[in-house]
């Protein structure tokens, strides 16, 4: 089997697994089949091996480009599709298979009693399937296309509980959030089309840049646009909004797209197209600065939910915030290394917060507690993640986000101190509402799960004698497990400070900068100092936070907690003032204005026209055979002396003229 | 007297045939017209062959009946048929008088709606 046909396979084995899914299954078994979860499972591993084995190939061959046939020829324009396998794309297979199959494996359980079994486990294999898709395209346009296949596919994760109101109009906004984004994006691409059709594809864009065939100020714009793309899917500031929303899907689906789908595809998308970024140094600041700002302005969000999966979603925008300031102050392996972590220990946590839900029935982090003592290896499990999440040594969390810290601390401009300053502080946020997760759901006492919180919403008399909450099956532990597992070593293993023997020092670092545009070998640092600070500082978050949880500290009823509650009133700016009072109110009127005195009135005026010049018209034909005669001979006599005025002046007698019209009409 | 008289008499009484046949509401107006028409066409075809050029001769012999009096054959045809267009004319519009009581031929649009 050639190299070309295993990266076939990754891609189209969970495609297969989707239609097997959602045409068979969907038509014989009314939407619910135990068998398409393993179908999906199956799929997904097979890519997932088969991404392994690739991995292991690549290093023996590097960087390779496969163009396999031209498509959508028109003339000399066209598209060739293919794919581009650099270090960035081996290591997102991995994650994206990797971490879709420990999901999946969950979902078999968590799922279980779901109606729509099939539905579920087509859409899941869809969603791997374009992000595969995406990570391995080598032309911006299939780029794009898998780019809003991820879009739909979140979409209909999103919404998958379509009879739960919340759920619909979360899937919608998602889907028009990060839209606006996408548009930037498609007007991106467009704007580097122009510069000429050969830079759709990536490995000549990256030649192109190198050779400076971008540059100027059409430079800033282009690249403006393209962040916008990345902003939208990234749920980085302005944008962010969508994301906490996302949780109305099934709790799998919510790792699944804040791990290693979806939201890392922004920062993909970044660093796809880094030499274009890099080229412009105006942009780089403009990305860096809008990542550390998210990183802190999310997790200030973070800390006052009391949602468990919103507290997790506002931690991803974080993180993701974390890596799209190390991309933009140039770290790229950094980035992607924080990107790689992150999706294993947030895949952890998210699973975790579904088998919490799974015992108690609620994701309200005030009806639960006490769960230590209830569920012991979700809560070292959660415990693991959340601590690598913090960036306590020795888990992988703690690796990567050092090496972003140190990189910045170490490039020692006015800029980047400002940058640090605030990924410290994402550090110490970071650790209070993790800490405060931990400590609401786990310890203290249980405060009974769904049933407290239904009769605490309908003050009703009926209490459900709460149930005890349990443990969940084997078959979601034994994933949550083995990401537990990687958790805890895979950022030391992968990237060691020291050679191993088996890895070498920097492995990861240096493996992901051998590509298509970075000639020079890096020296990667670890800055002793920074780690310092960083585990001080994740430790007073702990602390803090544990004080707060005893009652010590009081920080609810006051301004900032009113301001943070309420999300900055970000949902409120965006629905009321852009969507109401903007949309609806000013364009839309002006729109139904058009529409009423334009669109409208034309339209009946046109009718009103063709109904008078018809009824005119009908005159005509009124049946009297004397009137037809009459214009006949009229027209007759009409057109007799029209051809003698226009040969008056021939001088020939009326008799040769006759003798003409009876050759002219002969 | 030359082709032009003959030919300007016969456009005279055809045009007042057309004129009274598009005018008048009249049937009986209208058939005296149509045979004014026929008249003035009978006109003009014995003018053409009284004074018919030569070059158009039918027999090389100029006093030949063929060539005198082609046009007046042509003539007692049109008196003819136009005489059998008048007896069915008549008769058509003593049957019209007897169902609707005159004969205007404005009011015959039964079959129109």
């Amino acid at each position: 089997m050639s190299i070309e046909n295993i990266y076939w396979l990754i891609l189209l084995i969970p495609f297969i697994g989707f239609l097997i899914n959602g045409i068979l299954f969907s038509i014989f078994f009314k939407n619910y089949s135990k068998i398409s979860g393993f179908v999906t499972v199956t799929s997904v591993f097979i890519s997932f091996v088969l991404s392994i084995f690739s991995l292991i190939n690549f290093n023996d061959k590097g960087v390779q480009l496969l163009d396999s046939f031209d498509w959508l020829m028109i003339g000399d324009v066209g598209i060739k599709t293919g794919f581009l396998i650099d270090p960035l794309t081996s290591m997102m297979l991995i994650v994206v298979t990797g971490v879709s199959l420990m999901i999946q494996i969950y979902s078999i359980g968590y799922m279980a009693s779901d109606k729509g079994y099939s539905r579920y486990f087509s859409f899941m294999a869809l969603f791997t399937f374009s992000m595969l898709g995406l990570v391995l395209s080598k032309n911006l346009i299939h780029l794009f296309i898998f780019w809003e296949l991820v879009g739909v596919s979140s979409y209909l994760l999103i919404g998958f509980w379509f009879k739960k109101n919340s759920a619909v109009v979360a899937a919608k906004k998602a889907f028009l959030m990060t839209r606006v984004g996408d548009f930037g994006l498609m007007v991106g691409i467009l704007f580097i089309f122009s510069k000429g059709q050969q830079y759709l594809d990536i490995p000549t864009l990256y030649k192109g840049v190198s050779s400076g065939e971008f540059q100027g100020s059409g430079l800033l714009i282009m690249c403006i646009l393209l962040f916008l793309g990345a902003v939208g899917k990234s749920a980085q500031f302005p944008l962010h909004s969508w994301l906490p929303d996302a949780m109305e899907g099934p709790t799998p689906v919510s790792a699944l797209l804040h791990s290693a789908t979806m939201v890392t595809a922004g920062v993909f998308l970044i660093g796809r197209l880094f030499p274009l970024f890099e080229s412009s140094s105006e942009i780089m600041v403009i990305i860096a600065i809008i990542g550390g700002f998210t990183a802190v302005f999310a997790a200030t969000m973070g800390v006052v939910s009391d949602d468990i999966k919103r507290v997790l979603a506002y931690s991803t925008i974080s993180q993701l915030g974390y890596m799209v300031l190390a991309l933009g102050s140039g770290f790229y392996a950094a980035a992607f290394f924080h990107l790689f972590t992150h999706a294993w220990f947030k895949a952890l946590l998210f699973l975790s917060a579904g088998s919490v839900s799974h015992a108690t029935g609620t994701f309200n982090m005030k009806f639960m507690g006490g769960l230590r003592k209830h569920m012991p290896i979700t809560y070292v499990l959660t415990l693991l993640g959340a601590l690598s999440l913090i960036g306590i040594f020795p888990f992988s969390g703690f690796w990567s986000k050092d090496e972003i810290l140190g990189h910045i601390y170490l490039q020692n401009s006015p800029i980047s101190m400002v940058l640090f300053i605030l990924a410290s502080l994402g550090v110490f946020l970071t650790a209070l509402y993790m800490t405060r997760v931990i400590m609401l759901t786990f310890h203290g006492s249980y405060k009974g799960g769904i049933s407290s919180e239904n009769s605490s919403n309908s003050k009703s008399e009926d209490n459900d004698h709460p149930t005890e909450p349990h443990e969940s099956p084997g078959i979601m532990l034994f994933p949550m497990i083995i990401l537990g597992f990687l958790s805890v070593v895979i950022g030391f293993l992968v990237n060691p400070l020291i050679d191993l023997g088996f890895v070498s020092k920097h492995a990861f670092s240096h493996f992901l900068e051998h590509n298509l545009f970075f000639d020079d070998p890096k020296e990667f640092h670890f800055v002793f100092e920074v780690a310092i600070i960083s585990t001080i500082l994740a430790i007073l978050g702990i602390v803090s936070a544990i004080l707060v949880f005893k009652g010590k500290l009081n920080i609810k009823n006051n301004f900032v907690y009113k301001i943070l509650i309420n999300k900055y009133y970000f949902d409120e700016f965006y629905e009321n003032l852009i969507v109401k009072k903007f949309f609806y109110n000013k364009i839309g009127s002006l729109l139904s204005w058009i529409d009423e005195n334009i669109v409208d009135k034309s339209n009946a005026k046109i009718s009103d026209f063709t109904i008078y010049l018809s009824k005119k018209m009908s005159n005509v034909q009124n049946g009297h055979l004397q009137s037809y005669g009459f214009v006949f001979f009229m027209a007759l006599t009409v057109l007799m002396i029209v051809f003698f005025i226009s040969n008056l002046n021939t001088g020939d007698s009326w008799l040769d003229l006759i003798n003409k019209l009876n050759s002219e009409i002969y | 007297m030359n082709l032009e008289t003959v030919l300007i008499l016969s456009g005279i009484i055809f045009t007042i045939g057309l004129y009274g046949s598009l005018t008048k509401k009249n049937s009986i107006v209208v058939v005296m017209c149509l045979e004014l028409m026929f008249n003035a066409v009978a006109i003009a075809v014995i003018g053409f062959s009284r004074f018919r050029p030569p070059q158009v001769l039918v027999d090389s012999d100029v006093l030949s009946p063929l060539n005198v009096l082609s046009g007046h054959m042509m003539a007692v045809f049109v008196i003819a048929i136009g005489a059998a267009e008048v007896a069915l004319a008549l008769a058509l519009i003593i049957s019209i008088y007897k169902i609707k009581g005159n004969i205007e031929l404005t009011g015959l649009n039964n079959l129109k709606n």
